[in-house]
C-alpha cells in the first residue's frame, strides 16, 4: 500500500482533467471562457430535438435504367447492320435478344460486341443463351461498382441539398451497403427537406413529337407520353415527347428562382457550361417554332414554344410555380442529379421540448439515485463507504468529461446508462469493501487486511466488467443511433468505474492508513 | 470503521436444499411467459410493426371526438388515439400502410397537413415512420444482438473458468430472457428497440451477478478440495451474498428515481430494469447454482496447487 509521490501526483492530475473536462457541461456560458476544455456533451436527436431520415438508394432503379440504353443501343446496331430480331427485352438482370436468322447470329454477335465495353475489365458479358438468343449481362463486378458509386454520389448530392436549405450541423453518413442516415438537429417538419431529398431531379429537354396519333394509340417507336407535372395544383396533361435527349440537366452551372419580367410569374433561371449552351443553341436554331418540353424525372413541367434560338446558354423554366416550389426547383437542379431514385424508408423526428424534459428528468433522477446510493454505502460500509462515495463522484465526472471529449452522443438510453453506471461503479468498492472486512475477521492486521482484500477482489472485478464490456461492444456494433449511445455510455462509465475503484479508491485507503494508522478495522 | 451488515456474519442458508423447487418454479415462470408472450401478445411498437406514431401537443385540451373524424377522413386505415401526460397531449397511431416503404411517409405528410388544418398551433412532439424493410430488419438485428451476445458469453465464461460454468450461465440466461419477455406481455409495455437494449442490460447485469458468484466457487473449489460440491456451492453463496444484495440494492436504488418519475418510454425501460434486477439477482442463486451442481458434481476439475500434486496422488493411493 505505498504509493511514491509521483504516483499520488499523476493519479490526482488525472482526477483533475475529468473533472475540468466535465466542468463545461454545468457552468454558465459566461464562464465557459476561463475553462481550459469547452467542449459539452453532444446531445442525440431524441435529446436535442430534430428528425432523423433513414434513405434507401433504389440501386436496381439505376440498373435498370441503364440496361434501357442498353436496350436502345442493341436496336440500334441491329438496325444499321440490318439483322432482323426479336423478343428484344430485359429479363432476369441481363438484355436478351432472340436473331430471327440462325446464320446470322456470329453477325449478331460482332455487331453487339462493341458493346461489351473495354477488353481490359469489360461491362457487360456477352454470351448465347438457348434457342439462337444472344444475352448481355452486367459483369458483377462493374455492377457492383456502379452501386457502389451510385451510393456515394448521392451522399454528396444530398449533402448538397441540405445545405442549401439552411441546417445547421447536418450529418450524414452512409449505413450498410445502399442506406444514408440523415440527421438534422433541429429540424421539426422534415416535409420538405423528405420532399427535397425525393426527388431524383433529373432534368433534360425534349423536342415535342409532331406526328398524329389516333386517341388510344401506343406511341409511335422513339416517341413516349410522359404527364404534365400537377405543379400549382393545375392537372397536367399528356405530351407526346421524342425520346431523344436533346440536352440534360447535366450540363448546368447554375439554376436561381426569380421572377419573370413581364408576366410577374415565379420561374427558375439556368445556365449551361459550354458544351450544355452549344446543344442547346443548336437544337433551338433548328426548331425555332416548335414546342419544347422541359421534363423533370419524366414528368413534364411546361412545353414551349421556342421563339428565337437561344445561343448564350441561358434559359428560363416557368411552370406555374409559387416562390417556394421555384426556389426548390432551383436548389435541386444547383445540387445536380441524383444517381438513382431515393426512397425515405423511416423517419423519427422529435420536438424539442420532448427532450428537454428528458434531460430534466435525468438531471434529477441521477441526483436522486446518486444520492441513494451514497447514502446507501456510507450507512453500511462507513468510512469505506465515503471513500466509495468519493469514487463515485469523480467517476460521474471523469464519464462525464470523456462523453464530452469523445463527444459521444448522449442520448435518452444513454442516460439510463449513465445511471446504471452510478450503480454498477459502486459494485467493485462493495466486491472491495467485502473481502477486507472478510480479511479482517480472519484477524490479519488492517494493511494485510486491505492489501489481499484488494488483490483478491480484483479478478472478481476484472472479469465481471470485461463480459460486460464485451457485451457492450457487441451492442455497438449492431445497434444504432440511440442504442449505440447507451454501448457507448456503460463501456465508458465500465472503464471510468474500474479506474476509480481499484486506483483512486486504493489511494485514497492507503493514504488514511498512512495518517490514522488504526490498529483493529473490526470494532 | 464498518456498518451494520446486510447478512449477519456466517450466515449459512443451505440454498441448494431448494434446488429443485428453485428450478421447478423458474420453469414454471418461463414457460408461462412464452405463453404471455402469444396471449395476449406482445405490445409491439412501431420499430418492430411498421406504421406510424405521433405524439402532438394541442393548444387546447384534446377533444377525441372532433380529432377522430379528421384524422378518419384520411382514409389511413385504423387510427389508434390515446391519452398521455397531460390533456393537450395525444398519441396518434396508424398501422402500418399498405404500398411500400414510402407510403408510411407520406401518411405522416398527411397527418402532419390535417392536424395543421384542423388544429392551428400544434406542436409534433414526436414522429415516428417506419416502412416494412426497417421494422423486419429491427427486429432480426434484434435478435442477432441477442444471440451474439448470448454466444460472447458462453464463449468468455468456458474461457476463464470450464464449460459447466458456462453453460450453466447461458442457460440461466436464457431464462431470464423468457421472464422479461413475459413481463412484457403481462405489463403490456411496448416492445420495441429499448426493450431489446433492455433486455441486453439485465442480461448483462445477470452475468456480472453470476461471475461473482463463480469466481468464489472457483476459488473455494481450489481451498476445499474435499468439499463435496453442494456445500461448496452453498458455501460460496453465502460468502457473498451480502456484496450480491448490495450490489443488487445500489443498482436497484440508482434506476428507481428514474422508473417513478420520468416520462412514458423512459419509466417503462426503467421499470423493466428494476424487475430485471430482481430476476438476474435471484436467478444466480435459485437456477445457476442449482445447474451448475447438477452438471458440475463429480466432474469439476479441482486444480491441484502446484507442489501440492505428488502429495495429493500419495495421499489418494492409501
Amino acid at each position: 500500500m505505498f504509493y511514491s509521490r509521483w504516483q499520488i501526483i499523476a493519479i490526482g492530475l488525472a482526477c483533475l482533467v475529468g473533472v475540468l473536462l466535465a466542468l463545461p457541461n454545468v457552468v454558465g456560458q459566461n464562464a465557459l471562457r476561463f475553462l481550459p476544455f469547452e467542449r459539452q456533451v453532444h446531445l442525440g436527436l431524441d435529446l436535442k430535438g430534430g428528425s432523423y431520415l433513414l434513405l434507401q438508394v433504389d440501386t436496381e432503379a439505376a440498373e435498370r435504367e441503364r440496361l434501357e440504353n442498353v436496350v436502345d443501343g442493341v436496336r440500334r446496331a441491329l438496325r444499321t447492320t440490318n439483322i432482323f430480331y426479336l423478343d428484344l427485352r430485359i429479363d432476369r438482370g441481363a438484355v436478351r435478344v432472340k436473331v430471327r436468322d440462325p446464320a446470322r447470329v456470329d453477325d449478331a454477335r460482332q455487331a453487339l460486341q462493341p458493346m461489351v465495353g473495354p477488353a481490359g475489365a469489360p461491362e457487360y458479358q456477352l454470351s448465347a443463351g438457348e434457342g439462337g438468343e444472344l444475352v448481355l449481362t452486367p459483369t458483377e463486378a462493374v455492377a457492383r461498382e456502379r452501386a457502389n458509386d451510385a451510393v456515394t454520389r448521392s451522399i454528396e448530392i444530398v449533402r448538397r441539398r441540405i445545405d442549401e436549405t439552411g441546417v445547421n450541423e447536418p450529418e450524414i453518413a452512409r449505413q450498410g451497403t445502399d442506406r444514408i442516415a440523415v440527421q438534422l438537429p433541429g429540424v421539426q417538419d422534415p416535409d420538405r427537406l423528405k420532399r427535397l431529398l425525393g426527388t431524383t431531379a433529373k432534368l433534360s429537354f425534349h423536342l415535342l413529337s409532331q406526328e398524329t396519333v389516333a386517341p388510344g394509340a401506343p406511341a409511335p417507336p422513339g416517341t413516349e407520353y410522359l404527364q404534365g407535372s400537377s405543379e400549382g395544383g393545375r392537372a397536367g396533361g399528356r405530351y407526346l415527347v421524342q425520346r431523344l435527349v436533346d440536352v440534360d440537366g447535366s450540363h448546368l452551372t447554375d439554376a436561381q428562382a426569380g421572377t419573370n419580367s413581364q408576366t410577374g410569374e415565379w420561374v427558375v433561371n439556368f445556365t449551361f457550361d459550354s458544351v450544355g449552351a452549344r446543344e442547346f443553341g443548336a437544337v433551338t436554331q433548328k426548331n425555332v417554332g416548335r414546342p419544347f418540353a422541359i421534363v423533370l424525372d419524366n414528368r413534364v413541367i411546361s412545353a414551349p414554344v421556342i421563339r428565337e434560338p437561344i445561343l448564350g446558354g441561358r434559359g428560363q423554366i416557368s411552370g406555374h410555380f409559387s416562390a417556394a416550389s421555384a426556389n426548390d426547383l432551383a436548389i435541386l437542379l444547383r445540387g445536380g442529379a441524383l444517381p438513382a431514385p431515393l426512397k425515405i424508408i423511416e423517419e423519427r423526428t422529435v420536438g424539442p421540448n420532448l427532450g428537454a424534459d428528458a434531460i430534466r428528468t435525468g438531471i434529477y433522477a441521477c441526483a436522486i439515485g446518486g444520492t441513494l446510493v451514497v447514502g446507501f454505502m456510507i450507512f453500511f460500509y462507513h468510512l469505506f463507504g465515503v471513500f466509495a462515495a468519493f469514487g463515485l463522484v469523480i467517476n460521474l465526472s471523469m464519464l462525464m468529461g470523456a462523453l464530452s471529449l469523445l463527444q459521444a452522443s448522449l442520448t435518452l438510453p444513454g442516460i439510463v446508462g449513465i445511471l446504471l453506471t452510478v450503480g454498477m461503479s459502486v459494485d467493485a468498492n462493495v466486491l472491495i469493501n467485502e473481502r477486507i472486512r472478510e480479511e479482517a475477521r480472519m484477524g490479519w492486521g488492517p494493511v494485510s487486511a486491505i492489501q489481499t482484500g484488494f488483490s483478491k477482489a480484483m479478478s472478481t472485478i476484472i472479469d465481471a466488467n470485461l463480459t460486460t464490456l464485451v457485451k457492450m461492444m457487441i451492442l455497438f456494433m449492431l445497434g444504432s443511433g440511440p442504442v449505440r449511445g447507451f454501448a457507448v455510455t456503460i463501456s465508458l462509465g465500465i472503464l471510468t468505474s474500474m479506474f476509480t475503484a481499484i486506483v483512486l479508491v486504493r489511494l485514497l485507503i492507503a493514504l488514511w492508513l498512512r495518517r490514522a494508522r488504526p490498529k483493529a478495522l473490526l470494532a | 470503521m464498518f456498518g451494520p451488515r446486510l447478512v449477519p456474519d456466517d450466515t449459512t442458508i443451505p440454498f441448494m436444499n431448494g434446488r429443485i423447487a428453485g428450478l421447478v418454479v423458474s420453469a414454471v415462470l418461463s414457460i408461462s411467459s412464452i405463453i404471455l408472450a402469444f396471449y395476449p401478445g406482445l405490445n409491439l411498437g412501431i420499430d418492430f410493426r411498421g406504421g406510424v406514431a405521433i405524439e402532438a401537443h394541442l393548444k387546447d385540451p384534446v377533444d377525441f371526438n372532433k380529432l377522430r373524424p379528421v384524422l378518419q377522413a384520411l382514409n389511413l386505415g385504423p387510427v389508434e388515439l390515446q391519452e398521455f401526460g397531460s390533456a393537450n397531449d395525444v398519441e396518434i397511431r396508424l398501422e402500418r400502410q399498405p404500398g411500400g416503404d414510402t407510403a408510411q411517409q407520406e401518411a405522416v405528410s398527411k397527418v402532419r397537413a390535417a392536424l395543421e388544418r384542423s388544429f392551428p398551433d400544434t406542436a409534433l412532439q414526436s414522429v415516428e415512420a417506419v416502412g416494412a424493410t426497417v421494422s423486419g430488419e429491427l427486429f432480426l438485428n434484434g435478435l442477432e444482438a441477442l444471440g451474439v451476445a448470448l454466444l460472447a458469453m458462453l464463449a468468455y465464461i468456458w474461457f476463464r473458468f470450464e464449460w459447466q460454468f458456462g453453460v450453466a450461465a447461458t442457460a440461466t440466461l436464457i431464462l431470464d430472457m423468457t421472464k422479461i419477455v413475459g413481463v412484457y406481455g403481462l405489463t403490456q409495455f411496448e416492445f420495441n428497440v429499448t426493450s431489446i437494449v433492455a433486455i441486453l442490460t439485465i442480461m448483462g447485469y445477470s452475468i456480472n451477478d453470476k461471475v461473482v458468484v463463480y469466481d468464489r466457487v472457483r476459488e473455494n473449489l481450489r481451498l476445499y478440495r474435499r468439499m463435496p460440491l453442494r456445500e461448496l456451492i452453498d458455501r460460496s453463496i453465502n460468502e457473498t451474498l451480502c456484496r450480491t444484495i448490495a450490489t443488487s440494492g445500489t443498482v436497484f436504488l440508482a434506476i428507481l428515481p428514474l422508473a417513478v418519475m420520468s416520462a412514458a418510454t423512459l419509466r417503462e425501460f426503467a421499470t423493466v430494469l428494476l424487475i430485471g434486477i430482481v430476476i438476474g439477482t435471484s436467478s444466480s442463486i435459485f437456477i445457476a447454482a442449482p445447474i451448475l451442481l447438477l452438471l458440475g458434481e463429480g466432474r469439476l476439475r479441482r486444480p491441484v496447487p502446484a507442489g501440492a500434486a505428488e502429495q495429493g496422488a500419495g495421499s489418494s493411493a492409501h
